[in-house]
């Protein structure tokens, strides 16, 4: 298929392929609009990940797009140098049991537990973000 | 609206030898969550677990199902 032909797509694999961690998510990091987002977020952040984020709302185009890539009807998804991990249970149980920091490559913690996750923001909805993540 | 025991027929139906347990995550009819211990679970990455799942109901997620949570095991 062309570049030309579906341009939504290509953006797609092009952001997937140049940004290593990248979350496909409703909303955006600092006001998710969805709780299995906020989670996401939640999960990421609290073991310091840098990551590149795309909002999916603003054009159902990039959902239905970002789904037919990944195989994967759901969002938020979660890619690591190209490749789909998981959605919001997949990326809390990998959370939860440690091996998020390490597909994340990120350096193992020297005996704190990881912080728990940040609250929303002042002025923020709630998110009904869970804090079990800890 | 789809109800849990819906929910819990489709995937037992489509998946051979499976149990399902399925609640209603919000009491409205569209988000749930789902446990789902099924032998063929066994050898597949989480992630194939899951679009196993989720390949039950096709369209109907993020149609009327707005949400399914899974858990997935191969064995109980």
């Amino acid at each position: 298929m062309s570049a030309t032909e579906n341009p939504i797509r290509d953006e797609i694999q092009k952001a997937i392929s140049e940004h290593e961690v990248i979350l496909f998510m409703k909303g955006r990091p600092e006001q998710p609009m969805c709780g299995f987002s906020a989670r996401t977020v939640a999960a990421l952040d609290a073991l310091g990940a840098s990551y590149a984020a795309v909002d999916i709302l603003p054009d159902p185009r990039i959902r239905q797009e970002l789904s037919a890539i990944s195989n994967w009807p759901t969002i938020p998804q979660l890619f690591v140098k190209g490749e789909l991990i998981g959605g919001c249970d997949i990326v809390t149980e990998m959370y939860e049991s440690g091996e998020l920091r390490q597909t994340l490559g990120l350096e193992p913690l020297p005996d704190a537990p990881a912080e728990a996750p940040a609250a929303a923001e002042p002025g923020a909805p709630p998110l009904q973000i869970r804090n079990d993540l800890a | 609206m789809p109800s849990t025991d819906d929910l819990k027929q489709r995937i037992e139906a489509a998946i051979p030898g499976s149990t399902a347990d399925v609640t209603d995550l919000t009491g409205t009819g569209d988000h749930f969550r789902a446990t789902v211990v099924a032998p063929e679970f066994a050898g597949m990455s989480r992630i194939e677990q899951h679009r196993r799942v989720y390949a039950v109901f096709g369209p109907d997620i993020g149609g009327p199902i707005h949400a399914l949570s899974l858990v997935t095991k191969a064995e109980a």
